[in-house]
């Protein structure tokens, strides 16, 4: 391999390493934060790409794709003809805006009950979103998938660069984020939100809506997961419902923040790059180690013996000096560890 | 809906009649049968319901007494399901072969007589590995005394590594038990019925049965309900809550290992995310019975099982877990404790 | 003879102390009551006895032997049995359902016991086969102490058994508690109805913001003026 080939090579490991990191500190907010148990990454994360992806593809010419069914084709609305590609900004906050309501829907009805409904229910959306794009083939191609997705700026740069300037958007996304997050969770919201996660009767008796400020940071984490497929939309250019599968998009991130840490945001970040780096890196090698197989359970084993052995992650939550006594933040345990 | 629950209970215990499991499902399959009569439902979805029912069920009971005793969502149960149908296949597939024992197409059925010495076979090693599991990961966790999602997180971590493990020992691929194609049985209506389903639900019949009656006429059975009841007051009355949890876990995996074989059989294959993929008409049976009562569990899998078979009628089939999920958050919006109202919320 | 003896037991939960170090004993065929204002603790130390609540220093013993640390069941076989305030019954189990798991430990034939119980308790006897949800409150009080005699106990403790009883099933209890010593079982009683308790009380501690105020026998905590203006209401 050239130079060039492992500068492009590095950058497409950096492109998805960042995506993973929005949706490690989308799933932070969530466990880390909150101690919200989401199993269905996947579903926000494939509801994220597909909105992002048909908002912004244009139609194809039917003569050179007869098979090829597509809802979209709101690109065209005038608006989005800025020249300056707003449409991108537009598909992030719409996948961010879509993933929203679908969280506040099933957060409504599940959030006020036992902990582990949120689970199941995030099972199903996870499923339920495969199966509608695999079914509803006049919306997106169904199994075929849906491809000809823009890239952001593409006009500006020769097709072989591209991936250079995707990852500076990916990881000016991914800063934006982590800043409002560390905003976010510094704040005394962010307080509150760990008083729930460590002791949610006494939370509750200090006056604290706890259902509300649940409903928020599960809604909030599900925007983030929304904005993250939508980055990956753009990045990979092809969707199909078969690339969200549970191992690559909802179990890789969960050992991506139990690697990083829970409630720590700069190991979520760190977490996503490790993970994603041994992935990558052990993927050319021979034997056991790039077995797909040996990968899953490896990434069982590390999330089971995290949470017996190091419940505060790998790095442990950060700790934090307030002003307030808060005893809270500063216990290095994870959700109940 | 609850209250009818009860009132037909009450008549029933009051004509001298004791209302147990059995009852409650010859009274749901009387129900399912009576809705197929309806002109614009295909009676040969509900029977397919019927059976499909047979096998929620019996993944739903375990998961249910697993949920009510241990209090967590064990989201390994459907892992369990698939590591019981790939340990027959080693048994039918490759063990007994080895010493001369093969065969397919007992009677009409599709399979051979090895997969009846193979399934309790398989079902005691399962058994045999929740024990060793929840002393290696869950035991450790309840000694901690961790949040109970913690537990379920824990048992993510499980259900991945199983899949991995039954994806490194036989591959991703489709796998099938010895078997013979053999001729379904018309009946009116039709409705067509595979030999192989009638297999499944004498064997969910015996096994609920067994169950009302270790949980109803047991010391064990006894302290387990108890257990769930109260856990504190189970451990001051010296309740062996250690031997407790050991029994629940062998009688829920049990369940779920018997499941999934007759899941196998009834599909026709295995695939090893054949029990993640069931979690969620589970659960659904699970929260529509009311978490921690297999009775319920045993009302909300028929449940499940015939309006999702049913309602291919009218939409897509492959949104059948589709439809389970939305009873089930429906459920929760109306009646979060369950159809009979006793379960946690 | 001392039965039960706890030496400056400190106990609490998480990171809050309850028990700042409490010391009382029990002397064999006793009736004592502790007293005291809500929150002085009294549920807690009977808690920390019977191993709910973990003693983080000092110690109990019971018939001689440090039972401190010992988890729950191993406590209940020494012979002392508990009686928690609330939710002291299995409700989805039937009342003799309920007898039975107290027999848990038992491995002789207990229906014999399950006998005396109904004739101790001949509101129990009646529908032995009702849920114990649907109970009143009294007797749901008589299943649960009925339930923690099952084994035979030397020691029997009861948390608040009059809490949220009429007037006349108080004075049921409170008859059935009196039978209960009789028949040679010591008790321990946490109580709000301090008058009462202390009335039938061979001796009695008070309570107060975790630390032991005053000890006495029953009779002189009754008759003591300031004990009468604090704790018994004037």
């Amino acid at each position: 391999m050239d130079l060039a080939g492992i500068a492009d090579y590095l950058v497409a490991f950096a492109i998805m390493g960042g995506i993973y990191g929005v949706f490690t500190l989308g799933l932070n907010v969530h466990w880390g934060f909150t101690g919200l148990f989401n199993i269905g990454i996947a579903g926000f994360f494939a509801l994220g790409a597909y909105t992002s992806a048909l908002l912004t593809t244009s139609p194809p010419d039917p003569a050179l794709f007869e098979d090829f069914k597509f809802g979209g084709n709101w690109a065209s609305i005038g608006f989005l003809d800025w020249g300056l590609d707003v449409w991108f900004v537009l598909g992030l906050a719409s996948a961010a805006l879509c993933c929203g309501v679908i969280a506040l829907v099933i957060g409504y009805i599940t959030l006020r009950l036992r902990d582990d409904y949120l689970a199941i229910s995030t099972l199903g959306i996870a499923e339920t979103v495969r199966f509608f794009f695999l079914n509803e083939k006049w919306l997106a191609n169904g199994s075929k998938g849906l491809y000809r997705i823009p890239k952001f700026l593409g006009d500006w740069i020769a097709p072989e660069n591209y991936g250079y300037l995707y990852v500076v958007v990916v990881f000016a996304v991914l800063a934006i984020i982590y800043l409002a997050l560390q905003r976010a969770v510094n704040s005394p919201w962010g307080r509150v939100l760990r008083a729930i996660r460590e002791d949610e009767v006494t939370a509750q008796a200090s006056g604290k809506d706890v259902f509300r400020f649940k409903l928020q940071a599960f809604i909030l984490g599900a925007m983030i997961m929304g904005i993250g497929g939508a980055l990956y939309a753009h990045h990979v250019r092809f969707l199909s419902p078969l690339t969200f599968d549970p191992m690559l998009a909802t179990f890789i991130i969960w050992a991506m923040l139990m690697v990083g840490g829970s409630a720590n945001n700069k190991g979520a970040v760190l977490g996503a790059l490790v993970v994603w780096g041994i992935w990558v890196a052990t993927q050319s090698l021979p034997g056991i180690l790039s077995d797909p197989s040996f990968r899953l359970f490896m990434v069982g084993v590390l999330i089971v013996a995290v949470i017996l052995l190091r419940p505060g992650g790998i790095l442990g939550e950060e700790r934090r000096v307030t002003r307030l006594a808060d005893s809270d933040a500063a216990r290095p345990n994870n959700p109940g560890g | 809906m609850g209250r009818l629950v009860t009132t037909i209970q009450d008549t029933a215990r009051r004509i001298g009649l004791a209302w147990t499991p059995a009852h409650t499902s010859v009274a749901i399959v009387v129900i399912a049968l009576a809705v197929g009569f309806l002109p614009f439902v295909k009676m040969g979805l509900v029977v397919n319901g019927v059976f499909l029912g047979a096998i929620i069920a019996l993944g739903a009971v375990g998961l249910t007494l697993v949920y009510g005793i241990l209090n967590f969502a064990n989201i390994a149960h459907g892992d369990y399901m698939t590591m019981g149908a790939y340990t027959t296949l080693f048994i039918v597939g490759y063990l007994l072969p080895k010493v001369g024992v093969e065969g397919s197409g007992l009677g009409p059925f599709t399979f051979g007589y090895p997969l009846l010495i193979a399934l309790p076979v398989a079902v005691a090693a399962i058994s045999a590995g929740a024990v060793v599991v929840d002393m290696m990961v869950y035991r450790r966790l309840r000694d901690r005394g961790v949040n109970t999602v913690v537990v379920s997180m824990a048992s993510l971590g499980v259900a991945i590594a199983l899949r991995g493990l039954v994806q490194i020992i036989w591959g991703g691929d489709i796998e099938r038990y010895p078997r013979e194609t053999r001729q379904v049985f018309h009946l009116p209506m039709d409705v067509r019925v595979p030999p192989d389903a009638i297999f499944i639900t004498t064997v969910a019949i015996i096994l609920v049965v067994a169950l009302y009656l270790v949980l109803d006429r047991t010391k064990m059975g006894k302290a387990m309900r108890a257990t769930a009841d109260n856990p504190d007051l189970a451990l001051v009355s010296g309740i062996d809550t250690g031997s407790v949890v050991r029994w629940t876990w062998v009688m829920g995996a049990a369940l779920a290992a018997t499941a999934g074989i007759l899941l196998a059989v009834y599909q026709a294959h295995l695939l090893p995310i054949m029990g993640w993929k069931f979690l969620i008409p589970l659960f659904a049976a699970v929260v529509l019975g009311g978490i921690g009562n297999p009775y319920g569990a045993l009302v909300g899998a028929f449940v499940i099982g015939v309006t999702s078979e049913v309602s291919t009628q009218w939409i897509n089939p492959s949104y059948k877990p589709a439809v389970a999920f939305a009873i089930m958050i429906g459920m929760l919006l109306v009646r979060p404790r369950g159809i009979f109202g006793g379960g946690r919320s | 003879m001392v039965l039960l003896e706890a030496t400056d037991v400190v106990a609490g939960y998480g990171q809050t102390e309850i028990l700042h170090g409490v010391s009382i004993f029990v002397d064999q065929g006793e009736v004592v009551t502790i007293i005291g204002p809500n929150g002085c603790g009294k549920s807690t130390l009977m808690k920390a006895i019977v191993g709910m609540v973990r003693v983080r220093t000092g110690s109990v013993s019971f018939q001689g032997t440090d039972i401190s640390g010992y988890p729950p069941e191993r406590i209940v076989r020494t012979g002392l049995c508990y009686v928690p305030q609330t939710s002291n019954v299995f409700p989805s189990l039937t009342i003799r359902e309920n007898l039975e798991m107290g027999a848990f430990l038992r491995k002789d034939d207990y229906r014999g016991r399950i006998g005396q119980m109904f004739d101790l308790f001949p509101d129990l006897a009646a529908h032995p086969g009702r849920k114990a949800g649907s109970l009143s409150g009294g007797q749901r009080q008589m299943l649960a102490i009925a339930r923690a005699l099952m084994l035979d106990p030397v020691m029997l403790l009861l948390d608040e058994p009059s809490a949220g009883l009429s007037p006349a099933m108080m004075q049921t209890v409170f008859d059935r508690i009196r039978e209960i010593n009789e028949s040679g079982v010591a008790l321990l009683l946490v109580e709000q109805n301090a008058r009462d308790a202390l009335g039938m009380s061979d001796r009695g501690y008070i309570l107060v913001a975790g630390e032991k105020r005053l000890e006495d026998t029953g009779k002189d905590l009754l008759n003591n003026p300031e004990v009468a203006s604090l704790y018994l209401g004037g």
